[in-house]
């Protein structure tokens, strides 16, 4: 009922290949994008930045970075807290030696670095794959961790190890620091999920992104039919380790803006982060969003049912949380393991064809 | 009839004027993940001295004190949620019990303009308060701890370590890393031969660590620790037969539950802290009177008289003294955090204000000014006695090594002003 395609006609193959061939969807995503943009940043306070959204923009461009690898190219990964590492570190030391520079290239500019990094950590899965990758990428993460903590070059030889973010500013406004509006970290943080969003829509509808797909669903059968492996699986982890380097990047300098390595960038980041991909949905852009959001809101509104309504115990609300995360992972793996995005895929179908179902 | 009227008319003035508003203390608590062993025992003494404020006195100058707990597991990013949804309802002080989170909301309080009481932890340098204007580290810090056990080991080798191996069992993060410096210098001053052995979070795998102890002999061992981690080092160490005597621990590696799981082994295991230990002060007796017999004890309330009981207890303690410092400057019992930061930095705890609370000799007494947020830094000695499972205070509280410690103290804090365009000075 609500998803009417009647009178939704398409006349040419542009109309029928966009990204929401339904006129419904493209309105509603128009409408979300201008409250984003428009709305959010007015009514904004600290409380509302700092603990929900701006987790939720940060770890939704993670999300997607990950799941370019691991949902689009199959390549799965469990070094997504050592590269969102190599972004942090990347933009400190960008913002500490080029003060006059703006964030958005030093954000950019880590992007690029942890591509780097993401490509030769990449290069073992022309001979590996599975789990083996998974092991080897590991590897990076505990590799990364440790030489953060190991090389003072790389914390500009503070005391403590530890590396905060000095104020730095785009076009005159505060971004970093603790004196940075509300608004202005939203929106610089939604600017970069916004772009980075497109890009990998648009990356994954195109020749790269099919043959990544390619590459997952069969690479021999790929390979004879043409795709280069060598080429579809070093541009997904290229592209991957941009949009985790950026995600990196803005959760050090943005949101937290001091950060210990072993403690911000441990093997449970690249577990949450995977955890965003699944439960939202392997092979999905909307899918890195709502597992993202997800996971970011679900600790906050069950401290607010637990703590602030019902009055219980804050360990017993925190214990409950861990369980219902870890059922809430094996009930999406065995009941939809395609996430949150097949969910609301299957509710859509079932709105098109309402009342009349097959 | 008439009485009657007034009292009507004066109850109803009280109920339509402004309600005189709790004073919030915030508790950034763990008692959940890796670092839960130690972070319960803070917690329960942290909100069962707040409960004693209002049971016996009926608050801080007649205002009820109210602690908002919010569970922050260790984590920074929680600790930055639980920091912003708690800021707005009022509140007047933090202490996270973390040096992550310390951090983390370094600069955000001092936007704010809320005090961050971080009680031998945090940031060492934030003792100097012409730069760190809202960060107070009183009475000890990280510094004050190992130049304290070097102190110690001066006195018991007769003033001189030269030639003597020292080795530092550190957690490797922010926290582990902060008497690197400190260890350095005075290992110039004196002679000794400093190793270092970083443990990775959380601390379980130490077995190469201590193969390296083994092999080095070291004359003594110093452990920079916190949760899980400063059990199995005490196990490691009692596995390798290292004589415990000459293992000390600072004062976050030094609680009833590092040395219970190695039971008697662990006998003469030192640590050093800057409070009393045990239950023998007088306000034990009030807490277990307005407290515990009034079924009010925070968590299980099996952790009264504990050495993190103890600490939790002693920083609510000044929170309290702060405050009422800060009541009598401003003359108002309704404080607001800017006064409260007033109020803590003109804080004095001299002995008799200690005796008169019921807890005589429990810390040193000292005094805060805005050039010296970290107080004089006078530390003591514990030790370990597993047959009667007591910590035992074997020194007095003394003076750390100031000549040493200033000059550090001044450069990191300068470091830190000009990287983020901190304008020095006092107000």
């Amino acid at each position: 009922m609500f998803y009417r395609e009647a009178g939704d006609f398409k006349t040419s193959y542009q109309d029928d290949s966009q990204t929401f061939p339904i006129k419904f969807d493209r309105i509603r995503y128009y409408v979300v994008l201008a409250l984003a943009f428009l709305v959010v940043p007015f009514v904004i306070n600290d409380y509302w930045a700092n603990a929900i959204l701006l987790p939720f923009l940060i770890y939704s461009i993670a999300a997607i970075g990950l799941n370019i690898l691991v949902g689009y190219c199959g390549q799965v990964s469990l070094g997504t807290g050592g590269f969102m590492a190599v972004g942090a570190y990347a933009c400190y030391k960008l913002m500490t030696a080029f003060p006059e520079v703006s964030m958005f290239i030093h954000v950019l500019l880590a992007g690029g670095i942890t591509s780097l990094v993401c490509i030769a950590f990449g290069l073992p899965s022309l001979r590996i794959k599975g789990f083996y990758l998974a092991v080897a990428t590991l590897a990076a993460q505990f590799f990364l961790v440790w030489l953060f903590n190991r090389v003072p070059w790389f914390y500009n030889y503070s005391a403590s190890g530890q590396i905060s973010a000095p104020e730095r500013d785009v076009f005159g406004i505060l971004i970093t620091g603790p004196n940075a509006p509300a608004w202005a970290t939203y929106m610089f943080s939604l600017i970069f999920l916004a772009f980075c969003a497109l890009v990998a829509r648009n990356l994954t509808r195109g020749t790269i992104g099919r043959s990544w797909m390619a590459i997952r669903d069969m690479d021999i059968a790929a390979e004879i039919i043409g795709v280069n492996p060598l080429k579809a699986k070093l541009s997904a982890f290229g592209v991957s380790g941009f949009f985790i380097g950026v995600s990196g990047a803005l959760f050090f300098s943005v949101y937290l803006g001091a950060v210990e390595v072993g403690e911000a960038f441990g093997i449970n980041k690249s577990f949450l982060v995977l955890f965003m991909v699944i439960i939202g949905g392997l092979g999905s852009i909307f899918g890195s969003f709502a597992g993202a959001a997800f996971l970011v809101l679900l600790p906050v509104v069950l401290k607010v049912v637990g703590v602030d309504v019902l009055g219980w115990p804050t360990d017993i609300v925190a214990h409950i949380q861990l369980v219902i995360v870890g059922a809430l992972i094996v009930i999406f793996l065995i009941a939809e393991p395609h996430g949150i995005a097949q969910l609301w895929r299957v509710a859509k179908e079932k709105l098109r064809l309402w009342p009349f179902p097959h | 009839m008439k009485m009657k009227l007034t009292t009507l008319a004066l109850g109803a003035m009280m109920a339509a004027g402004p309600a005189m508003a709790d004073l919030v203390f915030p508790s950034l608590s763990y008692r959940t993940g890796p670092y839960a062993a130690g972070g319960i025992p803070f917690a329960d003494g942290y909100a069962d001295y707040f409960t004693l404020v209002n049971e016996r006195d009926g608050g801080i100058n007649g205002v009820k004190a109210k602690v908002i707990e919010c569970e922050t597991g260790y984590n920074t990013e929680k600790g930055v949620e639980c920091y912003e949804a708690t800021k707005g309802e009022g509140a007047l002080v933090y202490q996270p019990l973390s040096t992550g989170i310390t951090y983390q909301l370094i600069p955000k309080v001092t936007a704010d303009g809320i005090p961050l009481h971080t009680m031998g932890y945090g940031r060492t340098s934030a003792a100097n308060g012409e730069v760190f204007s809202n960060v107070f580290n009183y009475p000890a810090n990280y510094w004050d701890g190992a130049s304290g056990i070097i102190n110690y080991l001066l006195e018991e080798n007769g003033g001189d370590l030269n030639g003597k191996k020292i080795s530092l069992l550190f957690h490797n993060s922010a926290y582990g890393k902060e008497p690197i410096r400190t260890l350095e210098e005075l290992s110039k001053k004196h002679g000794f031969t400093l190793s270092t052995l970083p443990v990775d979070h959380p601390g379980q795998e130490q077995k190469s660590q201590w193969l390296q102890i083994r092999r080095d002999r070291p004359d003594f061992v110093i452990m920079w620790g916190w949760g899980v981690m400063n059990q199995v080092a005490i196990q490691e160490a009692a596995n390798i037969r290292y004589p415990m005597e000459n293992f000390i621990g600072v004062w976050w590696s030094g609680a009833e539950h590092d040395v219970m799981a190695a039971g008697d082994k662990a006998n003469g295991y030192k640590a050093v802290t800057f409070h009393g230990v045990g239950r023998d002060f007088p306000v034990f007796d009030d807490i277990q009177t307005h407290v515990v017999d009034k079924g009010l004890a925070a968590g299980a309330g099996d952790q009264i008289g504990n050495v993190l009981y103890n600490r939790g207890m002693y920083a609510a303690m000044l929170a309290v003294e702060a405050a009422k410092t800060a009541q009598e400057i401003h003359g108002t019992n309704d404080i607001t955090p800017a006064m409260m930061r007033d109020g803590m930095e003109a804080l004095e705890m001299p002995e008799a204000r200690m005796s008169a609370l019921g807890m005589p000799y429990f810390g040193p007494s000292f005094n805060v000014s805005c050039e010296n947020h970290g107080g004089p830094g006078l530390v003591g000695m514990t030790q370990w006695d597993a047959s009667s499972k007591t910590w035992n205070l074997i020194s007095d509280f003394a003076p750390s090594d100031r000549d040493v410690i200033q000059p550090l103290i001044e450069e990191d804090s300068m470091a830190y002003a000009k990287e983020n365009n901190i304008e020095v000075g006092c107000k």
